[in-house]
């Protein structure tokens, strides 16, 4: 590929120390993402999502959190190594995010304008006047009506959609070349759902920004990705292209997550469905258990799933999958040349 | 806001008739002045007499009344049974003194509480917490008097670095500031502390992370304005018990407020000024309340567009 990737993650793991013991809420993710395209990251409740989003971000809470390995490298640069000051010029510079609350992630005491302006006066240098105006076109440009007197407007005064438009449109002023976007649409009414994902899909190709998007959702996955990363415990249990996702999954908890939502026609309903349909519950994420972690509930687990943990096998460049079922396929393991 | 600021001002308004009424009430029941300020030695016809002088043989709603009407009508609090002088003249050289001591200690209480509130929140645990937070036990154990004592003790008669009673120069008002500020400091800095690590919490804070704001900025402009709403609050509502510190400490001191006023008055049964007091008193702790809700409704939209 001649192509740089804008972003490349590689065996990341975040725990988080508590009194409980060492929680491995990222636990080995490895991805890849292209410039201007969308990648979805699937998984259930506490598959370590978010975790894996806010420590692109470096933002994850420490104490109790902490990346204890990996690299993630954006544009070249290695995120992980760089000052906290340099590492604030890249948020909400060069890559923003949004997030699942749009109830709460904006601050109650003041105006839309004043925390948009701020982007602004962070990252460009605007004076207070300057900043002003480009907040009220960004409001515009999310499609907040009448942008000049709502941004005077304090967060109570908008219904959920259109805090998370004011969301969206924070993390675009700057235009940064990655959004990340952790459940944007999960608090949602069905029907502003749909516009949420429209406007950061046009956002997307006015602005040619790369997109990470998280989602319990297969609908949304359907309409946005190019790319998939299934998470499952901590760990990438598959990477694969939309369509192989839907064509032909081979991790058994992929095909899991398919199963659980009622197929119409070739589309896919929207709206939470929940993927809890897969028998069992996610592993506590304290005990490491030597075997694969889905092993309990897989019905095609074999001896060797409860006993031996597996590489994350390589189908063929553009799939992977951690299963015992997918050796027979593989032409390699990640990062390892295939055996010939 | 207009509406919400008139509404608080009737709400205010009643609050004060009720004070009025009931501390009247109870004074009148039971003070007992002709015995007080009568010769050991008067006769039932002596009590009569002084009775009748000052109005006191009539109905207590009727003395009420006409209390009520000069205060509000003439702002007249009548006049002084032992001193006889009018009450409004000894309230008036009483009022600033109490004032001033009552502003420092906000102010020593404020500019205490919120850094150490700060810092004992985002360094939770670190030696800055633990020894505030054992402080703040200490200081709510320790009576308000015992600790003016103790200062005086020390910065008085051992050091001789400041003086001790009198209210005459800046500096005779630096120990009994300080002791009616730390009446109200821990409770402040506790405040402070567990409002800005809820605050610490929230997805808003995570949000400003996320722009690129820096630290500094994320404490101060994003997270303290949304703690300092719960310690506006408090600071209005503590009001009262501040003055209520504020006899105690001006007694300690021999600071010439209205808190010392009160004590002696109350000593003497010079019923007129106990009840302007306590008047007085509910005015300012009302007043503060009010202060308070506008402030409120200031820092916070939520309030103000109710
Ligand atoms: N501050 C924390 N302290 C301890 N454990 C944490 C903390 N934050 C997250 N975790 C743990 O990390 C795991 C992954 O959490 P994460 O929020 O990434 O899940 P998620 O996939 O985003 O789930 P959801 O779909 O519910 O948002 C969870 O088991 C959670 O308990
Ligand atoms: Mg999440």
């Amino acid at each position: 590929m001649a192509e740089t990737p804008i972003l490349e993650v590689t065996g990341l793991k975040t725990h988080f120390h508590t009194p409980e013991g060492v929680v491995r809420a990222v636990d080995g993710v490895d991805f890849t993402l292209m410039p201007g395209r969308t990648l979805g990251i699937l998984g259930e409740s506490g598959s370590g999502k978010s975790v894996t989003a806010l420590s692109v971000m470096r933002l994850v809470a420490d104490p109790p959190g902490r990346i204890v390995d990996g690299r993630i490298m954006f544009e070249g640069r290695d995120l992980l190594a760089l000052s906290p000051a340099e590492m604030r010029k890249i948020r909400g510079g060069e890559i923003s995010m949004i997030f699942q609350e749009p109830m709460t992630s904006l601050n109650p005491v003041y105006t839309l304008g004043d925390q948009i302006a701020e982007v602004f006066q962070i990252h460009e240098g605007m004076n207070r006047e300057q900043a002003w105006a480009g907040a009220t076109d960004m409001l515009e440009q999310v499609g907040i009506p009448n942008p000049e007197s709502r941004v005077d407007d304090y967060p109570h005064q908008f219904s959920g959609g259109m805090r998370q438009r004011a969301m969206i449109a924070m993390a675009i002023a700057c235009r940064s070349r990655l959004l990340i976007a952790d459940e944007p649409t999960t608090a949602l009414d069905v029907t502003i759902q749909a516009q949420i994902l429209d406007l950061l899909l046009k956002l997307q190709e006015d602005m040619g920004m790369a997109m990470m998007l998280i989602t319990h959702d297969l609908g949304v996955i359907a309409e946005t990705s190019d790319d998939v990363v299934v998470m499952y415990a901590g760990e990438v249990v598959e990477r694969l292209g939309i369509d192989t996702l839907f064509d032909d999954p081979r991790h058994p908890y992929t095909r899991g997550l398919l199963n659980s939502i009622p197929r119409l026609g070739e589309k896919f309903t929207r709206g939470k469905q929940p993927l809890e349909e897969i028998p069992g519950t996610v592993p506590n994420l304290i005990d490491y258990d030597p075997g694969c972690p889905f092993a309990a509930r897989c019905g095609q687990a074999m001896a060797r799933c409860h006993t031996e943990r597996p590489p994350l096998f390589k189908l063929n460049p553009a799939h992977y999958s951690k299963c015992w079922l997918s050796e027979a396929d593989a032409e390699g393991r990640a990062g390892v040349a295939a055996a010939g | 806001m207009r509406t919400y600021i008139i509404t608080k001002l009737l709400h205010a308004v009643g609050v004060a008739l009720v004070i009025s009424f009931v501390s009247f009430f109870l004074l009148f029941y039971t003070a007992d002045p002709a015995s007080t300020l009568l010769p050991e030695n008067a006769d039932d016809a002596d009590i009569a007499e002084f009775e009748k002088q000052f109005g006191l043989d009539r109905p207590m709603l009727v003395q009420y009344g006409d209390f009520l009407a000069k205060v509000v009508f003439q702002g007249d609090f009548g006049s002084s049974w032992v001193a006889k002088v009018l009450v409004g003249d000894l309230i008036g050289v009483a009022l600033w003194p109490t004032l001033k001591l009552a502003i420092a200690a906000q102010i020593i209480a404020a500019v205490l509480a919120i850094p150490l509130g700060i810092i004992a929140a985002i360094r939770r645990y670190s030696l800055v917490d633990n020894v505030t937070t054992f402080l703040v036990l200490v200081g709510q154990a320790m009576p308000l008097f015992w600790l003016g004592i103790v200062l005086i003790i020390i910065f008085g008669v051992w050091l001789k670095w400041l003086p001790v009673s009198g209210s005459d120069t800046f500096a005779h008002l630096i120990l009994p500031a300080i002791t009616l500020g730390s009446f109200i400091l821990p409770l402040n800095m506790r405040l402070v502390r567990s409002g800005m690590l809820e605050v610490l919490s929230q997805d808003y804070i995570r949000t400003a992370r996320a722009k690129g704001v820096e630290e500094g900025r994320v404490l101060m402009k994003h997270a303290f304005r949304n703690a300092a709403i719960p310690l506006v609050t408090v600071t209005g509502v503590q009001f009262g018990a501040l003055l209520g510190g504020a006899v105690v400490t001006e007694t300690v001191f021999s600071w010439p407020g209205l808190g010392r006023l009160a004590i002696e008055s109350i000593q003497v049964g010079d019923f007129p000024v106990v009840q302007a007091i306590v008047l007085i008193f509910g005015a300012f702790t009302i007043l503060a309340n009010l202060a308070a809700d506008i402030g409120s409704a200031w820092i916070d939209p939520r309030i103000r567009f109710d």
